[in-house]
């Protein structure tokens, strides 16, 4: 117990600012930010599993954040039955091509020699692959993005509950990272960083940009809920005597009948907004005490021990006789499977995909600030991290406007300097980013909750 | 009879010449001046890579930075009533902002990298500390300037319009020059051979060779670290100011942009091969060539050059233009799967 005081400690005044965050400002904030730093704590477990547990770095998270909100997608929405008619049978083929593809090139670098005429197979393989690729899916395509473009132009998705995309976003992303590990997992620390930081653009930019698929720009909206919505919850009587009940006090205060109903009638209103993003913050938290649990046993199994083991000195562990490669790519399957979880999850409770929204900034930098300052290796501190981190990303702005206000109060209201540091606000929250990483990696390198190792 | 043949030939000839001013026109100028300032950040990345030995991840906003204030001096000297005729007042600004810079990246370098230099932190170190920094760049510059698109163009801005160009020669196609694109192409040939020349004629030039090659030695042999670094940041700052006060003078400026151009950056310069300014530089150009040659729709190309019988009816366009960014990309994982080193290995800077 003693020895968890500090995790204890920190997660008791996390808890504690968000709280106020609930009697200062609202509780619909309060619980949104809570939902978003119970997602983030996901996608920082995802970084930390790789970074913390085998000093595997990835640039990419958003990319397989993006992935996740596509299953989301492809899982929730319903089929788009004359977008298939009109093009899911040459869709299908272009698919099968692709495979087809795959495995000969494959065959070819199995079964033959390193030649120049294999490699002249390969390049013949691939390119007369793209050209009927392009011949099939050409017509496709344009056939299915001309089917009801204003509502639909793609192919839609399963129609099934949202909440299996969790598990389908999970294995896109760990699918997506099986190929980059493949590819990239042998080059050096920094060039994997820069090389997965653009493998991710390349996926955002498909999403993008392929509109049969995910509608790409035009973005998907009204995903179904695992949760009940507002305007249902207003109409419930259980829900309107329960909150009712819950404010007995402010209600009793009120005689007149008419103005009691309408007060009544505001506070269902609120409170039934308060009550969907519980739902969702109840279920966030299933999800990341699983994960914790998970990954807490696995860090100390004898998994675990090899995975520092091969952090800390790759060659050693190669020589006991560890496959490192392999275990390097399972890990990096495994963390990018994370954080795909958490890019269903987002989109979950968005209840839109928006492709372009996904930057580089929000999605990679930031998770990474989170790794960094929660506590690298540690999964309690990644979780800290995101939660921290997310807290002051949110409440930078109104932190920023009272320094702003503190520091001008000498100033004209209406002074040019002091007015334009107003405007620059949402800005500001770069800034505490930026310092707040320096002087953690300054002066407390390890993160907030440094990593524990545990002797047996 | 004979007459007609000469005609048909002539047509042809027209057809060819039409054919490769359109090439220039779409694919050439563009992509030279594209090219030419992705290859002044690639070469200061590449620098840095190899004498501070960590992936610089404020690339793209150091030279937003420079931009920045080259733009702020720009619109001083523009009040004052200064100009430089038909050149773009800019590039009597550019002077002042590459001061700025260069201060900004000393301080930087004394408040932050030198200590994690000091202790010899491992490499993912200083490029996470990096990333910290180019949080606070981002802040800063958006802060001062905000982030909104800003044109600060001035001058003349065609030397050839394509109108002119038609009516010179009498072909169909017409081709554009913009005066961006010019003065983009002169100063960074000036700046290239002048950091080619520093870099393999002069002591210090030669020093920062030696310590990139091997730094202990180098130690040994009574190179000051301090001054190789010190050196380093200068031509950073200098390089990263100069190009993207090109960058913007021929496009825009928008720190959002100038932070992604961060990546076909490092795509040159891992493409030139990392650490080495001389492929860093040619990178920029093979990035930036192929970007626009896989992207461009080759229709009207082939309708000069082949038969009527046999034109084509689609747009001939191996990628969409949505795909820019990923193909440089995509060339990048290519070359570093078969050669991890990049094209241009050579010797180390």
């Amino acid at each position: 117990m003693r020895q968890n005081l500090d995790v204890i400690i920190a997660y008791i005044i996390m808890l504690g600012l968000i709280t106020l965050v609930g009697i200062f400002q609202s509780w619909s904030i309060a619980l949104s930010i809570l939902c978003f730093c119970l997602i983030s704590a996901v996608m920082t477990m995802g970084a930390n599993i790789q970074w913390g547990y085998a000093g595997l770095i990835n640039f990419g998270i958003m990319g397989y954040t993006a992935l996740g909100g596509l299953a989301a997608v492809l899982v929730s929405v319903p089929p788009v039955k004359e977008a298939w008619q009109v093009g899911g049978l040459n869709m299908i083929l272009s698919v099968l091509l692709i495979a087809f593809m795959v495995f000969s090139v494959r065959f070819i670098i199995k079964n033959y020699k390193k030649t120049k005429k294999r490699n002249y197979g390969i390049a013949l393989v691939i390119i007369i692959g793209l050209i009927l690729l392009r011949l099939i899916s050409g017509p496709a395509i344009e056939s299915i993005e001309a089917v009801n473009p204003a509502t639909t132009g793609f192919l839609g998705g399963m129609g099934l509950p949202i909440m299996f995309s969790w598990i389908v976003g999970a294995f896109f992303a760990g699918g997506l990272a099986y190929i980059i590990g493949k590819i990239a997992l042998g080059l050096r620390a920094d060039y994997l960083a820069i090389a997965t930081l653009l493998i991710s653009e390349i996926v955002i930019a498909v999403i993008k940009h392929e509109d049969w698929l995910s509608r790409g720009v035009k973005n998907v909206i009204g995903l179904k809920r695992p949760v009940p919505y507002e305007i249902d919850l207003q109409a419930k009587e259980w829900f309107i005597n329960l909150v009712a009940k819950f404010n007995q006090g402010t209600l009793s205060l009120v005689t007149d009948t008419l103005e009691k109903e309408q007060l009544l009638k505001q506070l269902v209103i609120e409170g039934s907004t308060v009550f969907v993003k519980l739902c969702f913050a109840g279920l966030f938290t299933i999800v990341v005490i699983i994960l914790l649990i998970i990954t807490q046993k696995a860090l100390y199994s004898p998994w675990g021990r090899m995975m520092r083991a091969i952090r800390d000195n790759e060659e050693a562990a190669n020589a006991m006789g560890k496959n490192v490669v392999k275990q390097h790519l399972l890990i990096f399957v495994l963390g990018s499977a994370i954080v795909g979880i958490a890019g269903a999850m987002m989109v979950t409770y968005d209840g839109l995909f928006t492709p372009g929204s996904y930057r580089p900034m929000r999605y990679t930098f930031l998770i990474w600030v989170m790794v960094i300052v929660g506590g690298s290796g540690n999964n309690f501190g990644a979780v800290l991290g995101g939660f921290a981190v997310w807290f002051l990303w949110i409440e930078a702005a109104p932190i920023a406007l009272f320094l702003i206000n503190f520091f001008t109060s000498g100033l004209d209201e209406a002074n040019a300097l002091r007015l334009h540091l107003i405007d620059s606000i949402p800005y500001f929250r770069f800034l505490m980013m930026g310092i707040g990483l320096l002087l953690i990696m300054r002066y407390r390198p390890k993160g907030i909750l440094p990593e524990k190792i545990r002797h047996v | 009879m004979i007459l007609k043949l000469e005609d048909h030939f002539w047509v042809d000839n027209m057809d060819i010449i039409n054919a490769i001013v359109l090439l220039l026109n779409y694919i050439f100028v563009p992509a030279l001046s594209y090219g030419s300032q992705l290859a002044l950040g690639a070469i200061f990345v590449s620098l840095i890579y190899g004498i501070l030995r960590f992936a610089y991840f404020t690339a793209g906003d150091l030279m937003s930075f420079g931009t920045m204030f080259t733009i702020l001096f720009t619109w001083y000297f523009q009040s004052l009533g200064i100009s430089l005729g038909i050149l773009p007042t800019a590039l009597i600004a550019i002077p002042f902002g590459i001061v700025i810079t260069i201060f900004y990246v000393l301080v930087k370098d004394k408040l932050v990298f030198s200590y994690y230099r000091f202790k010899k932190s491992p490499p993912v170190m200083l490029a996470m500390v990096s990333i910290g920094t180019m949080f606070v760049t981002q802040a800063i510059v958006r802060i001062v300037i905000g982030p909104f698109d800003r044109r600060f163009f001035d001058g003349e801005k065609f030397i050839l319009k394509a109108n002119e160009f038609k009516e010179m020669t009498g072909l169909n196609e017409g081709l554009t020059i913009k005066s961006t694109q010019v003065i983009t192409l002169l100063v960074t040939i000036v700046v290239v051979s002048v950091l080619f020349w520093f870099l393999n004629k002069t002591k210090t030039g030669k020093s920062m060779r030696a310590y990139s090659d091997n730094e202990d030695l180098a130690l040994l042999s009574g190179i000051d670290p301090k001054k190789v670094v010190m050196i380093t940041w200068v031509i950073a700052a200098i390089l990263a100011t100069i190009g993207g006060t090109l960058y913007g003078l021929d496009k825009s400026f928008k720190p959002f942009t100038y932070f992604n151009n961060m990546l076909p950056i490092f795509a040159a310069a891992i493409v030139g091969g990392i650490g080495n300014p001389f492929g860093a530089f040619l990178g920029g150009y093979v990035i930036a060539f192929s970007e626009i040659l896989i992207t461009y729709a080759y229709k009207k190309f082939f309708i000069y050059l082949l038969p009527e019988s046999i034109e084509p009816d689609s747009l001939l366009q191996l990628l969409s233009t949505d795909y820019k960014f990923a193909v440089s990309f995509s060339i990048l994982v290519v070359v570093l799967l078969f050669r991890p080193s990049g094209i241009f290995k050579g010797k180390v800077l």
